[in-house]
């Protein structure tokens, strides 16, 4: 078993939420992991990319080998296209569709995705209208986890569970409203598929 | 045997707390910065109270961590790649003295330049001062050789490099920590006179460093982090160092790579090992993360001619951080066409923060530059540098920490009137100050402005070491305090700010124009870690 993932976003973003559960349930299951973060300049508001990788054999490279990751998932719609080379043509992208607008010439992506569409998987969901919905708006990251769950070999229970171990400190309450906004992204992608 | 998530930094953090440290000595740079921040918040380093706060520079970090080692403890020192380079002066002679207590300098390189001015590989400065270099592979080896490097530092009676570079500084993967280990006890060097690098002391210790070095490389050759793999097909050999053999190892899943291998994790480089390799094999791959260190060495190493292919001959890229896909090619291996990222995508650069005060400080500035004329403003390295980008391009260089004022002095001494630097505030008590005086004892016409955010930003928000010092340092190295001026950077303020800058403008001498606003991350941060610690 493993899975590559990019994980991709605008700095302040915090995808590294993402990355922590995701990080957190690979170990309750004893599995490998590597996930290779950016730091410093390109936080700024800057494209952030992280490369996660989970397997049940020891895993040699931080880096994951160009056409060989099995899912893109971006909390951003113009930063999943960044890391296309990354993607292997069975993987998945999964994005967000909320637009994180901060330079003047923003490109109108709807063309681009229509055309991806017809060679690749791709999900795109408001994750942000989704996380309002389940009434905790700042939760939109795990929506986003969780409508990318069905493309990750770890079972979506463990997963949960990692989220409970990252979310712990902060209290019952705040663990109950990332599952929940876990699930409701979960529930969207397998409705379209 | 519990597994706990790291980073490569936060392992090295873990493991020399492990080894007990009685001090880490560091001075903020990406990719290093979190070793410190890792040991800072480490539950037994706050019981133990080992040395952990920021020092001003690399240099006062890495002298004191030398002055930790010759009381008898063990200390470590964190720095970026440039940041050896303000050190050097420590390094090169410390691997003169020796080292009482064991002593650990960990660089953290940057190749591709993710955070960084260059990307200059720390390997060469190791093994200019002639002391082992410790270059792990993973998280793992990163603990472990850290937690080894101190007894190793105290059984060579050398400093040790341990080199990362930002792939594995800033990579998680599960780590197993070893026991614990009490911290030294104070003594004092056997020999007092160790420290005293008077040349005729000086030379005889040269000497010892000489007569040390077969020695290393007898350990290198030994040490269970240099390896020989057999391999059956014998055209081809191959050298990795460090993180270089995981690039390697991906393309072999099935851990089957034909050729022999060589992995190197501990300089001076296994000589042993090498011709071994040279022998069986009829062709060298070297494959490294940095400048071709080891490529170069082995060029003539053998004496024979053998082809040695890498980074120079362009096997491997030249510069910048190698991959997996890297070592598929030079390995002839084919490669699916990868899918394309679509030609409408826009960069996203990093930009200053909404409500950062650097971007008053910049509108203030260049409405005056519009009328002095550009190309005046020497600049220096922290947030303020995207200074240099639009909306701004208010700045015309960023070359090493504390060159704006230094330049900005030349460049007056030529005749270039006015000149402004801008530096932030713990840029200028890491090398700002001695500038400064230069230009007090020399009256300079310069307008120094210093954007205090009282925070080192840049590298994420860690304190600065000039907080609440920076007048009353100016003033003592002898600017006339009525040309040290003191504005809020606000937007409500720029037609105040505009008039400070021309009326300092104005006058031929020194002027030191300090914008103080505290950074808005910095803020944000205190605020989580107070309502963390109110959790607790
Ligand atoms: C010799 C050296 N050490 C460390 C760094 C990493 N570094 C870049 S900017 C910076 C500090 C910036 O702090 P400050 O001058 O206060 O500016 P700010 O980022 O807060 O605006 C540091 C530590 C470096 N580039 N060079
Ligand atoms: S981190 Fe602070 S200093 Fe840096 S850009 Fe943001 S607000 Fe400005």
């Amino acid at each position: 078993m493993k899975t590559d993932i990019i994980l991709s976003g605008v700095g302040g973003q915090g995808i590294l939420s993402i990355a922590a559960s995701l990080g957190a349930a690979a170990l309750n299951e004893n599995y490998y992991l590597k996930q290779a973060e950016t730091h410093g300049m390109s936080q700024r508001g800057g494209a952030v990319v992280s490369h996660l990788r989970i397997a049940d054999h020891p895993i040699y490279s931080d880096l994951i080998p160009i056409s060989n990751a099995d899912l893109i998932l971006s909390v951003e719609p113009m930063e999943s296209l960044r890391y296309l080379p990354y993607l292997s043509p069975e993987g998945s992208l999964v994005t967000n569709t909320a637009e994180f607008v901060n330079i003047p010439d923003y490109p109108d992506l709807e063309e681009t995705f229509t055309e991806l569409a017809k060679n690749i998987n791709i999900i795109r969901i408001d994750a942000d209208r989704i996380a309002k919905e389940t009434g905790n708006p700042k939760a939109s990251n795990m929506v986003m986890l969780g409508a990318a769950s069905p493309f990750i070999a770890i079972h979506d229970e463990i997963i949960i569970k990692g989220i409970e171990t990252i979310f712990k400190a902060k209290g019952e309450k705040i663990v109950e409203m990332n599952i929940e906004a876990f699930k409701a992204g979960r529930e969207f992608t397998l409705s379209k598929s | 045997m519990q597994r706990k998530l790291l980073m490569g930094v936060e392992a090295i953090g873990q493991a020399a707390v492990d080894a007990g440290i009685s001090g880490v000595y560091a001075y903020p740079g990406t990719p290093s910065t979190e070793i410190t921040e890792y040991i800072q918040h480490n539950k037994l380093a706050i019981e133990r109270n080992i040395h952990r706060e920021w020092s001003a520079n690399e240099k006062t970090a890495l002298e004191a961590a030398l002055g930790m080692s010759y009381a008898g403890k063990r200390s470590l020192a964190c720095m970026k790649h440039v940041g050896l380079n303000v050190a050097a002066d420590v390094f090169m002679n410390m691997a003169i003295t020796g080292i009482n207590g064991g002593l650990v300098v960990v660089v953290a390189d940057d190749p591709s330049q993710h955070s960084s001015q260059n990307e200059q590989d720390s390997r060469f400065y190791g093994k200019f001062a002639m002391i082992p270099v410790f270059e792990p592979s993973n998280q793992q080896e990163a603990y472990d050789m850290t937690y080894e490097a101190f007894e190793f530092s105290e059984k060579t009676g050398l400093p040790v490099m341990l080199r990362i570079p930002t792939r594995l500084a800033h990579s998680r993967a599960g780590v197993v920590s070893r026991p614990v280990q009490n911290e030294n006890p104070l003594h004092l060097p056997s020999n007092p006179m160790q420290f005293m690098l008077l040349p005729a002391y000086g030379r005889k210790y040269y000497q010892n460093l000489l007569d040390k070095q077969n020695w290393l490389i007898r350990l290198s050759e030994e040490s269970s982090y240099n390896d020989y793999f057999e391999g059956k097909d014998k055209s081809l050999g191959i050298v990795c160092c460090g993180i270089a053999y995981n690039y390697l190892m991906e393309n072999y899943p099935e851990d089957n790579c034909p050729y022999p291998v060589v992995k190197i994790s501990q300089y001076p480089i296994p000589e042993k090992l090498l011709h071994k390799l040279e022998k069986e094999c009829d062709e060298l791959l070297v494959a490294e993360e940095g400048y071709p260190l080891v490529e170069e060495q082995l060029t003539d190493f053998f004496g024979k001619g053998t082809r040695v292919w890498g980074r120079l001959n362009g096997a491997l890229p030249r510069k910048g951080e190698l991959n997996p896909d890297h070592l598929a090619k030079a390995l002839g291996k084919e490669l699916k066409e990868p899918l394309k990222m679509p030609e409408t995508l826009a960069g996203r650069p990093p930009s200053l923060c909404a409500g950062c005060g650097h971007q008053d400080s910049y509108e203030a500035l260049n409405e005056v530059i519009a009328d002095a004329g550009n190309g005046r403003v020497f600049a220096d390295i922290g947030c303020y540098t995207l200074g240099a980008l639009p909306p701004y391009s208010t700045i015309n260089t960023c070359v090493d920490m504390g060159a704006s004022i230094t330049m900005a002095k030349g460049a007056a001494d030529a005749g270039l009137v006015p000149v402004f630097a801008v530096i932030g505030d713990s840029t200028f008590t890491h090398s700002g100050i001695t500038g400064l005086l230069d230009c007090v004892v020399e009256k300079t016409n310069i307008n120094i402005l210093i954007v205090d955010n009282e925070t080192v930003a840049m590298t994420g928000g860690q304190d600065s070491s000039a907080k609440g010092r920076i007048e009353k340092i100016c003033e003592g190295v002898g600017v006339d305090p009525e040309h040290i001026r003191l504005f809020v950077p606000l937007k409500k303020n720029h037609i105040e700010i505009v008039q400070i800058i021309r009326e300092e403008m104005a006058f031929n001498g020194v002027s030191v124009i300090i914008g103080r606003r505290e950074c808005v991350q910095r803020i944000a941060k205190t605020k989580k870690m107070n309502k963390a610690i109110k959790q607790v």
